[in-house]
């Protein structure tokens, strides 16, 4: 019996050991990727580097434009997908019936939207919004002169919208949820109609968790680059867009240009290393953001 | 001769297909405090947030029969509910302040009202804050937030912002469960203060509290009205065997 | 009670009943509800729009390849001798429910659809590159497009241009496989050590390190695995060339991970206690009950979490672009280059000439893959979710 106990304690700390190491090996991964990353990068990390335009051919300066445009990429992209992020959660908690067809068409979707390759949202932005959209814009406005029925970053920033939408959705439902339903009862009890408690009471208690789905889109809306690889991130442009209908150099496809694209991979190196730890930290600070907040809403949950 | 607020004939109530309310005929008279007594689950709570619609807010829940007040059939399609909540106030169980100041809380009705004069909104805030009985303790600090007064004293602010609707029934789904016996007792005087303005339909569990402040007691059983009359006849001579058992602590 | 009078004054005021009574026997109509709730319906109904939208767009944009051979149709009739066209008709009317060509054209459609099925036929032989197909004699137009699709070679870019899906979709298929021998076993263990062994300090710890991967961009995974992983493995395995599908498999596998793991880590999560507590009562070990208790309990769960780790792997982009070699060949060799079907399209779209030929092709590809992502996603909610309800509730 002793025997057979020690036996299965003996196999016990073996299975055991081995989902122990699958996590560590997970998080060394990670480890050595952030590592690498920080190393290659942080001898270019410097203000230089972060506000001047690249030079000669690329090899040399800044990338200014490309965190400019993917500053602006975001904000644009925001100003779409968290209105109407927040007005379709709002639906789902407040108006939907819980296991009605339509919220359940609805949930579908919107998991549908988060599941769909990034690179079909590139298909659709070129599709819709500059074959479709755009072309027939200029047929109206500019009278088939080429302008909006091309790539540019208002497509790239809505095409990124798109994505970014479900992101926004189940953050904000999620914190739509944690208000309590005592609170609604009280002011429609008070005679309040449904609009109004949800303006007066549920929208302003959830102020940070519609922050934390923007913060999260950001986040994801700037590592992306599949959905504006043609619909309007360009490869180098000398001045800053100044229009919607303007190009714009972004972060993350400039790391993938300048790593596969450019004429010589090992001389620009610095610059890869540069950009890719620009565009690491700025979504890692952007989730740890966003990971606090939404710790601090549970909590609110809780308590 | 006594006047009648608030009546129901006949009224069942589903969750579902559960019953939850079975053949309920009341008379709930005005300007009095009415109290609904019975063990959990006998469906006193369900019935009074059926005296404002409150129950719509659940998918599920299915009424049938009627249910009056001022002798209009508040379940008749026509009936803008909005409307009736203002004329029929709730106070919860659980004190719900809201993420706002003291002034804020109170003032929240009237805002809803369409009154936004400053002068006006102060005025009806300390009126109600003074009538709920806890301006005193409170008017040094309107614009702090409500969340940091004591449980009693939230209640006493929810009273407070319920009053200040100005609605002419307010129901009470055991507003002082959740509190200490001093609190208890300040709001049993104040609702007996309230009577002689609203009328007032309270769920309590808690027997001693019926007694002393109610007019008239319903007993409810297994969603069925069991018996109903005044409160002293209830709690000395009732009519039916079970109220007896649960008044006199047989079970519940 | 002079109080409750002026209340009572200040509200008659706005108050239209001069009886003090408050009307609520007619519904007022209320602009601003009315307003709100009609924006918030139609808003809400974007998500699904969208998705109709999608499908529409991207569809519409590989159209004009079919529309060509509706032309020409006596011609495709003729074509429609060839063998590979052939094992299809059965499966004719299931892929007019999925473009919504009118009926005229189904014929056409067959064809189209044989892309598919000749993929799934011919996968196990093995193929040479060399091996080029008859069709193609004439140059730059759909019919010949649409004959070369289900052949071996991908070459778009030429006088005699083919459109070979074979050696893309194969490519892919490999590159998913590899990506999720890598992927899922670790992310599965390692959800399984932080839902059942890991002491809870170490489980906070652990978890959100793990998902933390979840928001490194794949474009920098792609340039850690093109500058790092790819020379770090073949010194590791002194394989030939450097960017191959073992490199972008791996790559992928950890944009899976974090998928996988929080997936399957909720799975084992919702197993309830009482299974836990049941088998350890009856003698099993810890070890016993995670794995074979609690482990197989989740599996329907864990079956989803693989499904969504597969969606994100086959239509992942910038990492095949930049990991993979993008050599679309056809063999089976783990340590060849490949390219993939969302890198194809990621490549070559944006040099493509707006409504050309591989223009289509390339929207045609997007179609598969949207339609592959959807139906595994339909797949992963509908069927699994109700399987598992039934396992734990019905048990």
């Amino acid at each position: 019996m002793i025997f057979k106990k020690f036996k299965q304690d003996a196999k016990g700390f073996i299975f055991e050991g081995i989902t122990l190491l699958s996590a560590l090996i997970i998080i060394a991964i990670l480890v050595v990727m952030l590592v690498v990353i920080v190393k290659g990068g942080k001898s270019m990390f410097t203000w230089e580097f972060l506000s001047t335009f690249p030079t000669e051919g690329m090899t040399k300066g800044g990338i200014f434009p490309a965190i400019f445009g993917t500053a602006l990429l975001v904000i644009i992209m925001s100003i779409a997908a968290v209105p109407f992020g927040t007005i379709t959660a709002i639906y789902l908690t407040e108006y939907a019936k819980e296991n009605s067809f339509i919220a359940r068409s609805i949930r579908f979707a919107v998991r549908t939207l988060a599941v769909i390759p990034s690179i079909i949202y590139g298909l659709f932005g070129l599709g819709f919004f500059i074959k479709f959209v755009g072309t027939g814009m200029d047929s109206i406005f500019t009278g088939g002169q080429l302008k909006w029925g091309q790539p540019n970053i208002l497509w790239a920033s809505l095409t990124m919208a798109l994505l970014t939408l479900p992101v926004v959705i189940v953050s904000v439902e999620e914190a739509l949820k944690t208000i309590p339903r005592d609170l609604r009862e009280a002011s429609l009890a008070l005679g309040a109609t449904k609009w109004q408690t949800i303006r007066k009471v549920v929208l302003p208690g959830s102020y940070s968790g519609i922050m934390t789905g923007t913060i999260l889109a950001v986040s994801r809306g700037a590592g992306e680059v599949a959905p504006i690889l043609f619909t309007g991130a360009a490869y180098y442009l000398a001045t800053l867009p100044h229009s919607l209908s303007d190009q714009f150099m972004v972060l993350g496809y400039h790391i993938y240009i300048m790593s596969t694209q450019s004429a010589n991979v090992d001389q620009t190196l610095p610059i890869q290393f540069g950009t890719t730890l620009v565009l690491l930290l700025l979504t890692f600070s952007l989730n740890f953001t966003a990971i606090i907040l939404r710790y601090r809403i549970r909590k609110k949950r809780i308590a | 001769m006594k006047n009648l607020k608030i009546h129901t004939e006949n009224m069942y109530l589903y969750y579902g297909s559960k019953m939850a309310l079975n053949n309920v005929s009341i008379e709930i008279p005005e300007n009095k405090v009415t109290a609904l007594i019975g063990p959990s689950g006998c469906g006193k709570s369900t019935f009074l947030r059926s005296l404002n619609r409150m129950n719509d807010l659940i998918d599920s829940v299915k009424i049938e029969g009627n249910i009056f007040i001022d002798d209009i059939n508040i379940y008749d399609k026509n009936i803008d509910v909005v409307n009736l909540r203002k004329k029929v106030g709730m106070v919860f169980q659980k004190s719900n302040p809201f993420a706002k100041s003291i002034f804020e809380n109170v003032a929240y009705g009237p805002r809803i009202n369409g009154i936004n004069n400053n002068n006006e909104l102060t005025e009806i805030v300390e009126k109600s804050l003074q009538n709920a009985a806890i301006w005193d303790e409170v008017k040094d600090r309107l614009h702090d937030s409500a969340l940091g007064l004591s449980g009693g004293q939230q209640q006493r602010l929810c009273i407070a912002r319920t009053l200040a609707v100005n609605p002419e029934v307010i129901l009470m789904d055991e507003p002082a469960s959740a509190l200490d016996p001093i609190s208890t007792s300040k709001i049993e005087e104040l609702i007996v203060q309230l009577k002689e303005n609203y009328t007032i339909v309270i769920v309590t569990h808690n027997m001693q509290q019926a007694a002393r402040i109610s007019d008239d007691t319903a007993f409810f059983y297994l969603g069925e009205l069991i018996e109903f009359g005044k409160t002293k006849k209830i709690f000395t001579n009732p009519d039916k065997k079970q109220t007896e058992d649960y008044i006199t602590g047989r079970f519940g | 009670m002079d109080n409750f009078k002026k209340i009572k004054d200040l509200f008659k005021n706005k108050k239209p009943n001069p009886a003090d009574k408050i009307d609520i026997t007619r519904k007022r109509f209320r602009w601003s509800d009315f307003i709100a709730e009609k924006i918030i319906k139609s808003v809400a109904f974007l998500s699904i729009t969208i998705i109709i939208l999608i499908f529409i767009f991207v569809f519409r944009e590989s159209f004009p390849i079919f529309n060509f051979a509706k032309k020409e149709k006596p011609k495709t009739e003729q074509v429609s001798n060839t063998q590979e066209q052939y094992g299809v008709e059965t499966t004719a009317p299931e892929k007019q429910e999925q473009y919504g060509v009118e009926e005229t054209t189904a014929p056409e459609k067959q064809e189209q659809y044989g892309v598919q099925t000749t993929e799934d036929t011919t996968k196990g032989e093995s193929f040479t590159p060399q091996e080029v197909t008859e069709s193609g004699s004439t140059t730059d137009n759909n019919k010949s497009a649409l004959k070369t699709l289900p052949t071996k070679v991908w070459q778009p870019v030429s006088d005699n241009p083919r459109y070979g899906l074979l050696p893309l979709l194969i490519g892919t298929i490999k590159i998913t496989l590899i990506s999720l021998l890598f992927a899922g076993p670790l992310a599965i263990l390692a959800a399984l050590y932080t839902s059942v062994f890991a002491p809870k300090r170490l489980k906070e710890l652990i978890k959100p390190t793990i998902e933390m991967l979840a928001g490194v961009p794949s474009v920098v995974i792609g340039f850690f695995a093109l500058m790092v992983m790819a020379t770090f493995l073949q010194n590791l395995f002194g394989y030939d060339v450097r960017l191959n599908s073992f490199v972008g498999g791996i790559a992928m596998g950890l944009a899976a991970i974090p998928i996988i793991y929080t997936i399957t880590e909720d799975a084992l999560t919702a197993v309830p206690k009482t299974y836990y507590e049941a088998s350890l009562a009856l003698g099993a070990s810890k070890w016993q009950t995670a794995f074979f208790v609690i482990l197989p309990a989740a599996t329907p769960g864990i079956f989803a979490a693989i499904l969504l780790g597969i969606g994100r792997v086959f239509g992942e982009t910038m990492i095949a672009l930049m990991a993979t070699g993008n050599a679309a060949m056809m063999g089976l060799n783990p340590f060849e280059s490949v390219r993939t079907l969302a890198a194809t399209i990621g490549a070559e779209m944006a040099e493509v000439v707006f409504g050309d030929t591989h223009y289509n092709v390339l929207f045609l590809i997007g179609s598969m893959l949207f339609i592959f992502t959807f139906a595994i996603n339909a797949i992963a909610e509908f069927w699994v979710k109700g399987k598992l309800m039934k396992k734990i509730q019905g048990k």
